[in-house]
């Protein structure tokens, strides 16, 4: 084995340090893990979208050999008295209590060592349902007609969610509100005013690694092992759901099988311990793809944005008003409204400002954060919403938003002073590379091309804590312990490179031991691209700790100042033998300012801005309206990248997922029901789908981070959608509003736009 | 429930399984075998995450009936490279940076060593034929193609493993 060199380890390209383990098939993943002993779960889930629960028979299952059990809602009370989770809400039940909410929710669970049995005996449960009128869509749920909820059930988990009360009547589980200057004012002597409406689809994130948890009960704790992205959430959440101390629940987490937000906060972790508790047995819950469908999804949204101009073109004031469409279970879609709500009006210098986002409840699988926390669906908007207004006042898209742009210094909607957010380097990054001031090649015949740009902004989510230990063997080696979940992005990695730098060590040498909250201490979730921002400072502090009390250990062994003996030696000196531990400890929380609840404003409402764009070359078959990508250009603000290799990737693997939600996923669903939940119906990225694609990264160093770093997971969704809507428009004259940006609803355009509209189909 | 006993060679040993007639190949790999590398995904034959090597030929385990694998010769991921040596294509992999989650990695790794094994020196329509049956959604594949590319020139300059 080649021993790499100490030295510099930030900006280093390494390997991830589990490569070896992913590419021989031995990297642990919680979907393969079998206990002794142990029963699989299978669920029997509603068939219809609202409805009281009138009875539920499992006797022909419970009668099938090799059944070891079958439970409902009930029997899961007789364990956990009042057994409803969410991070947001108390409003999910473990399984369905007295009524149902949504096709697909889980209404009982067969329990069988072979996994072939519990599904055959599901089907051998019956329900009797008394139907209830059921909402959909979110415009509709915001009307409150229909209720979903009878009662809101707030929890009071997050600090910033702490003004929700609990509400009756209503669909609506958050209402953000942001006003800075006199928005109606300034539209009432605007030169222009332009409004426009916008759509996105229901999509999902379908990590490969399902949805799993395996969950191990015994009197005296539990141990749930779990896809998770946040183990400490999920323990807080059981110990609070088992009246526990939290030191009674124990969270393993090994690798995980992509994440994208959808392995958040507590999804079957829950049932696993209710199932445990009920069987006395270690009991698995590995949902199918299908299930993950029914189980978690991205939000639909409606986005309606007015915009009013003076007449040199600057914006004076916007209006935004978003329906977020949440689902059956509000999971983190109120976080999701508040937060995203804070840069609803896009990365732009306005003075009257006024954002309206509401959360909303409907007979839908719930809605949670994927891969960006609602900006993909704002950006979308409030980027193609700009094209179309540079458009209508026949300026340049480009040169139209350099007038507007926010920048560095500035108050954001919020009040919030910019800092450290490259918008405009983005932007002229993004118009180089498409020769934006050079003629364009917009084909011949049938073949249309054009070309679009977006950018987009998002306050990174706060505040949040993150701690983490380093810990120091008598031998020198050293071991990492945080809770920042390796989902893909390279998270241990550039810990390991950020613990090295700062004691001078191979990033390669150092361990990052796996997830278990009984050993890897507090961190709040990996998330919104939080992590490399609050666990590097986080593991960056615990360095800095071990080493100042490694100069502490060499001066009481009466080493001089400055010596560079090996640490083991120290260690040798002060114990006689290879022994003891030096244990570096770090915690970060960074300052924030809650929201005024009335004006939405704050001084300080993030650590750090993330802010990135695409943009596109397209062609457009105008006899089919089939659509090719020529180029599709991502441009990121990264900080000081820690690792540029694996940021590079972040950056391409954001933007081809991105891809997949603009062109063509979509699930479909015919009065609650999901028509398409599988792979065979739900067409996501494959390899003939990539595009020419050019990635580039604005290193700007991020001066309150750790050595300069930030987050980039989500960065590269942020400007596809609109880039390529945008492009579309250029080449052939048409405007879509809604996602996907499939070749139907071209077709239609084209004709509609052309006076000989098609039939609906 | 009815069971029968199979041999095959699994790995490059003579091994033997009790199964059931409706197990698929990827748990008895997992059940018996303790071998985690295929892993089920989609359940459909359709992201490749469960890609197994049976006399040569790529198959979709969770598809695949364990009991087709009677007298065959079995290859899991697990088999390439040995303790010192990876093989070209998971060093390739690596030093692409050719994954990120790594769950579907190793169906992506058999099926490029399938390519190659037929193809030694593929071009990009080669190279994306093969591999559209292997899904990744973390998007790796722009450095999936340059490592398979990387790995072809390895196995021509004589790796010896």
């Amino acid at each position: 084995m080649i021993v790499p060199a100490p030295g510099k380890q930030v900006g280093r390209s390494m390997p991830r340090l589990e490569a070896r383990a992913k590419v021989s098939g031995r990297a642990e993943y919680t979907h393969t893990m079998r206990l002794p002993g142990m029963l699989t779960a299978k669920i029997f889930r509603s068939t219809v979208s609202h409805a009281r629960i009138k009875s539920i028979d499992v006797t022909a299952a419970r009668a099938l050999p090799g059944v070891f059990g079958v439970y409902t809602g009930e029997d899961v009370r007789r364990v956990i008295p009042d057994p409803y989770y969410g991070p947001a809400f108390h409003d999910q039940p473990i399984l369905a209590l007295n009524k149902v909410h949504y096709i697909g929710e889980p209404v009982a669970v067969v329990l069988a060592a072979d996994p072939h049995v519990a599904d055959q005996a599901v089907q051998l449960i019956a329900a009797d349902y008394q139907e209830l009128p059921a909402v959909f869509d979110e415009i509709e749920a915001a009307d409150d007609k229909v209720l979903v909820h009878e009662e809101l059930k707030p929890a009071s988990t997050f600090a910033d969610l702490k003004h929700l009360k609990g509400r009756k009547g209503t669909n609506c589980a958050l209402d953000f509100k942001l006003r800075r200057g006199d928005a109606d004012k300034a539209f009432a002597s605007a030169a222009h005013v332009f409004e426009h409406t916008f759509k996105t689809q229901k999509v999902l994130h379908l990590a490969f690694e399902p949805l799993v948890s395996v969950a191990d009960y015994k009197d005296d704790g539990v141990t749930i092992y779990t896809a998770s992205q946040g183990p400490s959430f999920v323990r807080t959440e059981i110990a609070r759901l088992l009246g526990w101390p939290e030191n009674r629940v124990r969270i393993k987490v090994p690798y995980l099988g992509g994440g994208y937000g959808s392995k958040l906060y507590i999804k079957m972790e829950a049932l696993a311990v209710a199932l445990s508790m009920l069987s006395r047995a270690p009991v698995k819950v590995a949902l199918t793809i299908e299930e993950v469908f029914y189980t978690i999804t991205k939000h639909p949204s409606t986005f309606r944005i007015k915009t009013g101009l003076d007449k040199d073109g600057h914006i004076v004031a916007r209006q935004c008003t978003i329906w977020w469409n949440g689902g059956a279970y509000a999971d983190i879609g109120p976080r999701v409204t508040q937060k995203s709500g804070f840069t609803a009006c896009g990365p732009y210098d306005i003075d009257n400002v006024s954002i309206d986002s509401y959360a909303l409840y409907t007979n839908l699988p719930p809605a949670g954060a994927l891969r960006g926390f609602g900006i993909p669906q704002l950006v979308w908007s409030y980027e193609s919403h700009t094209d179309m207004i540079a458009r209508a006042l026949r300026v340049d898209a480009l040169e139209f938003r350099k007038k507007n742009l926010l920048r560095d210094g500035r108050p954001q909607a919020t009040g919030t002073i910019v800092k450290d957010a490259a918008i405009e380097k983005v932007l002229d990054c993004i118009a180089e590379r498409l020769n934006w001031k050079t003629p364009f090649d917009r084909g011949s015949g049938t073949l249309k091309r054009g070309r679009g740009l977006a950018i987009g902004l998002k306050a990174v989510i706060s505040p949040t804590t993150s701690v983490a230990i380093v810990n120091i063997a008598g031998d020198g080696s050293v071991t990492v312990y945080c809770s920042t979940i390796d989902m893909g992005q390279g998270s241990d990695t550039a810990m390991a490179q950020i613990v090295g730098e700062v004691l001078n060590m191979a990033a390669e040498t150092i361990r990052i031991v796996p997830r278990d909250t009984d050993v890897t201490p507090y961190d709040m979730g990996t998330l919104g691209s939080r992590s490399l921002f609050h666990m590097g400072h986080a593991v960056r502090i615990a360095a800095e700790d071990a080493k100042a009390k490694i100069m502490a250990l060499a001066h009481e062994v009466g080493e001089p100042e400055g010596s560079n003996v090996a640490l083991g030696e120290l260690f040798r000196k002060k114990y006689g033998m290879q022994a003891g531990n030096i244990v570096g400890t770090g915690s970060y929380k960074p300052d924030y300012v809650p929201p005024d609840i009335a004006t939405g404003l704050t001084p300080n409402a993030t650590p750090f801005w993330m802010t990135a764009g695409s943009g596109a070359e397209v062609e457009v078959d105008t006899e089919t309206g089939q659509l090719r990508i020529l180029r599709l250009i991502n441009v990121a603000d990264v900080g000081n990248p820690i690792n540029p290799k694996i940021v590079e990737t972040q950056l391409s693997g954001a933007a081809l997922m991105q891809l997949g939600f603009t062109l063509f996923e979509k699930m479909h669903i015919d009065a609650g029901q999901v028509t398409n939940a599988s792979l065979a119906d739900y067409k996501i990225p494959g390899i003939h789908d990539v595009p020419v694609m050019e990635n580039e990264t604005i290193e700007a160093w991020q001066s309150n981070g750790p050595f300069g770093a930030k987050g980039v997971g989500e960065l590269a969704t942020f400007g596809v959608s609109p880039a390529i809507a945008n492009a579309i428009d250029d080449a052939v004259g048409v405007r879509l509003t809604e996602l996907p940006l499939t070749a139907e609803a071209i077709f239609r355009a084209l004709r509609t736009n052309a006076g000989i509209p098609l039939q609906d189909a | 429930m009815i069971t029968r006993t199979i041999n095959f060679t699994l790995n490059g040993r003579p091994v033997s399984a009790e199964i059931a007639p409706h197990h698929n190949l990827v748990e008895m790999l997992q059940s018996q075998f303790a071998l985690t590398g295929a892993r089920e995904s989609c359940g459909q034959g359709l992201c490749g995450c469960c890609t197994v090597l049976v006399d040569g030929k790529p198959v979709s385990g969770c598809l695949y009936l364990a009991a087709f694998t009677d007298g065959s010769d079995v290859v899991t991921i697990e088999h390439l490279g040995g303790p010192n040596a990876l093989d070209p294509v998971q060093e390739a992999f690596i030093e692409n940076g050719a994954f990120q989650c790594g769950y579907c990695t190793p169906g992506f790794i058999l099926m490029a060593k399938a390519l190659l094994d037929n193809h030694p020196q593929p071009n990009d329509d080669q190279i994306k034929d093969y591999l559209s049956g292997n899904l990744c959604r973390c998007g790796a594949y722009p450095e999936i193609v340059n490592a398979v590319k990387m790995a072809a020139r390895k196995k021509k300059a004589g790796w010896t493993g």
